[in-house]
């Protein structure tokens, strides 16, 4: 039993953490209708960047002050990442308004590309280190009700908090304040929004900021847990069953779809992995997510679409 | 529009400057001998990739700088291939029209998928701790060569390492040992081995396959967890295996009962835990890192100094650069042998390149002389054994660095060459090849 307890949390937690990546897609495609396969790309330069700006930092301060050079890092991070936005609007959304969703789907993916190289090349390709001060070793709780204890990692614990202070702020944010309704309703019509003057390109860079922003955060989160490397490229797309199954316009979809995959892919893993050789996770969520295209097109909580021809 | 027609211009002028420069190198090959250089410079094992590509391509400028190989000249091309095997099938595609002799594929499955094409071209394969592990029987797989060591050298050594910990190899039953192994032709390649390992000595062998790129190990760590295995073999690559070992800190698992095998055991694998791998331990392909060896001072006097270095100087010397460094050599060495025989200053073939490597012999004076004095031990490769070595040590991260950790290891040629033979003569049989004979062997 305490096993499975384990299993679960585990996965809740790891799944927290999909659902911070997931909500970078859903928040671009809510406000922009792109689906942004730049996201993985975006969280690995968000990374590399809060990484060497800090390494850098730390090494200009002697070494002294390693909160010092955090916050510099942040910082820096967070103006790569708002450079980002703005060079994408201007270079890349503005030339395109009114295009089909293909299109833009397509040109993300070129973005992506384009971050993955400028990012490496700017700040490297080796392995860095974010020390934010996470703790590393577990704690063994309710040692009285079961023999050995639950395991807990306190590093997933965390990070699965800070995940979910985040996803509640951003869903406050789209639901209840102006500039959210401004970015939906941009998702809905570009036209239609710039007719009742909503200023496009600013509403694109807001969004893509905002993108950034989660972007860093779960750079920071995945970069501490392991590394900060081209394979966190990868973590993006342990997330795209999550936006499948959740539903690509939904923020509580990318919550909750997040959650189903983090635990249904553990337990997967556990309970049936022996049966078939085992590492069947990744692709178990994948089909967890085809399931429920099936019978729900839309994913589990994003908007029925239906188009009059 | 001007800018265009500059644009236009500047394109057609690049495109005839480059066509220009093919031409010399095509030129150039017919006295040159050609190095191919697959590598992996970006994506999920760049981390990795790099020191390796760095160490290879460093070795073979002062060679240049002296003269050659016999004042054969060599050349050399990178073929970037992000450790996917169809795109280092394609590297090869295109390599082996610019006249390669040999190549190193540095991916056993990109070995798997060379090994029958490479027959066809005749072009040797050189596999330095990686590739299939019965192709050491040269007589069936005569143009690949496992030199230095194969994944069935590292496993025999990984239990009999484990063997001596326990306080001997009759101590290991009952016990159970995890292999957490990347789910891929590398990761798989020890479990022959380790299955009859655990035949002969009763221990329980527990099989964890890991996802590529590896970066999701929890499930794993949890079953670890929860089934204790007295040790935990790890047969990973990149990322896969600073993750597994931060895994093993979440899970409280003791990184002193954890073994990786080579591909494990280098900076880029340990170096963001830190303090949480200390007590880790991974074997090593003779090599370790080698900072204070005669061939590194060498390197940074005769490349870094002069500017020339491939990769940064503090690299130089760390674990995976010594490996492409001593697999530059390996491959220099096999043509300079071949020439000993086809002809000093002369550009050997592909076949004659063959004759080189199954007639390596390396003794220790000769490695001493090279600059290898501590590093390696002697290779003798011949017609029939195409490893030339099985040689063996483990080394642990301290916290800061590697260290060695034990003595000299070789792998028990009881157990490795009946299975060689079996696995060996089994691929004869698919592919209706005949054994060569002792007189094929002496042309």
């Amino acid at each position: 039993m305490a096993f499975f307890i384990e299993t679960m949390l585990g996965g809740l937690m790891t799944g927290m953490l999909y659902s911070l990546v997931a909500l970078g897609f859903v928040l671009i495609f809510k406000a922009s209708g792109v689906f942004n396969f730049a996201q993985g790309a975006m969280v690995l330069v968000a990374a590399l960047a809060m990484a060497r700006f800090s390494e850098w930092s730390n090494a200009a301060l002697g070494g002294d002050s390693l909160f010092l050079a955090n916050v510099i890092g942040i910082v820096g991070a967070g103006a790569v990442m708002f450079v980002v936005a703005w060079a994408v609007e201007r270079f890349v959304l503005r030339k395109l308004v009114n295009q089909e969703g293909a299109t833009l789907l397509m040109v993300t993916l070129g973005i992506a590309y384009v971050l993955e190289g400028l990012g490496q090349t700017f700040f490297g390709s080796e392995i860095y280190s974010i020390d934010v001060g996470m703790p590393k070793d577990p704690v063994i709780m309710f040692e009285g009700l079961f023999e050995g204890g639950v395991l807990i990692n306190k590093e997933d614990f965390i990070a699965a908090a800070l995940a979910a202070v985040l996803v509640a702020g951003l869903t406050v944010f789209f639901q209840k304040t102006a500039i959210g309704r401004a970015l939906r309703a941009v998702a809905d019509d570009h036209q239609a929004a710039q007719s009742v003057g909503i200023p496009l390109n600013k509403t694109w860079v807001i969004v893509w900021c905002v993108a950034g922003l989660v972007a860093l955060v779960a750079g920071i989160i995945w970069g501490s847990k392991m590394g900060v490397q081209f394979s966190l490229v990868t973590v993006a797309l342990r997330a795209l069953p999550v936006v499948i199954l959740g539903g690509l316009t939904s923020v509580p979809g990318a919550i909750v779809g997040g959650l189903i995959i983090g635990v249904g892919e553990k337990l997967s893993e556990v309970y049936l992995g022996p049966y078939v050789g085992g590492g069947i996770e990744i692709w178990f969520a994948y089909v967890m997510a085809l399931i429920v295209l099936l019978f729900r097109p839309q994913g589990l909580f994003g908007e029925k679409i239906i188009n009059r021809v | 529009m001007k800018f265009r027609n500059l644009a236009l211009a500047a394109a057609i002028a690049s495109v005839g400057l480059s066509s220009a420069v093919f031409s010399t190198a095509a030129q150039a090959q017919a006295q040159d001998q050609f190095f191919p250089v697959l590598v992996y410079r970006t994506g999920a094992y760049a981390a990795n990739g790099n020191p390796w590509a760095n160490g290879y391509v460093d070795y073979l400028k002062p060679i240049n700088a002296q003269g050659g190989i016999n004042g054969v000249k060599l050349t050399y091309e990178e073929c970037e291939f992000g450790y996917a095997t169809d795109r280092g099938v394609e590297c090869y595609e295109r390599l082996k029209g610019k006249n390669a002799t040999l190549f190193q594929s540095l991916s056993t499955g990109v070995t798997f998928a060379l090994t029958d094409k490479a027959t066809v071209d005749k072009i040797p394969l050189i596999t330095a701790g990686y590739g299939r592990s019965e192709s050491q029987d040269g007589s069936v797989f005569t143009w690949n060569f496992p030199l230095l060591g194969s994944y069935w050298v590292g496993a025999d050594v990984a239990i009999q390492h484990i063997g001596k910990q326990e306080g001997g190899l009759d101590k290991l039953k009952g016990k159970k040992i995890a292999l957490v192994y990347h789910d891929s032709p590398f990761g798989k390649e020890p479990i022959p081995l380790l299955q009859e390992r655990a035949k002969m000595h009763g221990f329980e062998l527990q099989l964890l396959p890991v996802a590529h790129p590896g970066v999701e190990q929890k499930a794993t760590w949890l079953q670890i967890r929860r089934d204790r295995p007295d040790h935990v073999l790890l047969w990973g690559w990149g990322v896969m295996n600073s993750t597994a070992i931060k895994e093993a800190q979440a899970t409280g698992y003791p990184r002193e009962k954890m073994l990786g095998i080579w591909w494990a055991g280098a900076e880029p694998d340990v170096k963001d835990v830190g303090a949480g791998a200390k007590g880790y331990s991974a074997l090593t392909l003779q090599h370790g890192a080698e900072p204070n060896s005669k061939v590194v001072k060498d390197m940074l006097a005769m490349v870094h100094d002069k500017g020339q270095g491939t990769g940064p100087k503090e690299e130089v010397g760390s674990v995976l650069y010594m490996r492409g460094l001593i697999s530059a050599m390996l491959g220099v060495e096999g043509v300079r042998q071949a020439q000993e025989r086809y002809g000093k200053g002369k550009v050997m073939t592909g076949e004659q390149v063959r004759w080189g490597l199954e007639n390596l012999n390396l003794d220790q004076g000769k490695l001493d002389a090279m600059g290898f004095a501590g590093v390696m031990r002697p290779v003798q490769t011949s017609c029939t054994d195409h490893m030339g070595s099985s040689w063996v040590r483990v080394h642990t991260w301290d916290g800061s660095k590697w260290a060695f950790s034990s003595d000299w290891y070789q792998a028990d040629d009881k157990v490795l060459r009946p299975m060689v033979l079996e696995a060996a003569s089994k691929y004869a049989a698919e592919k209706n090849l005949q054994r060569r004979t002792a007189e094929q062997c002496a042309q």
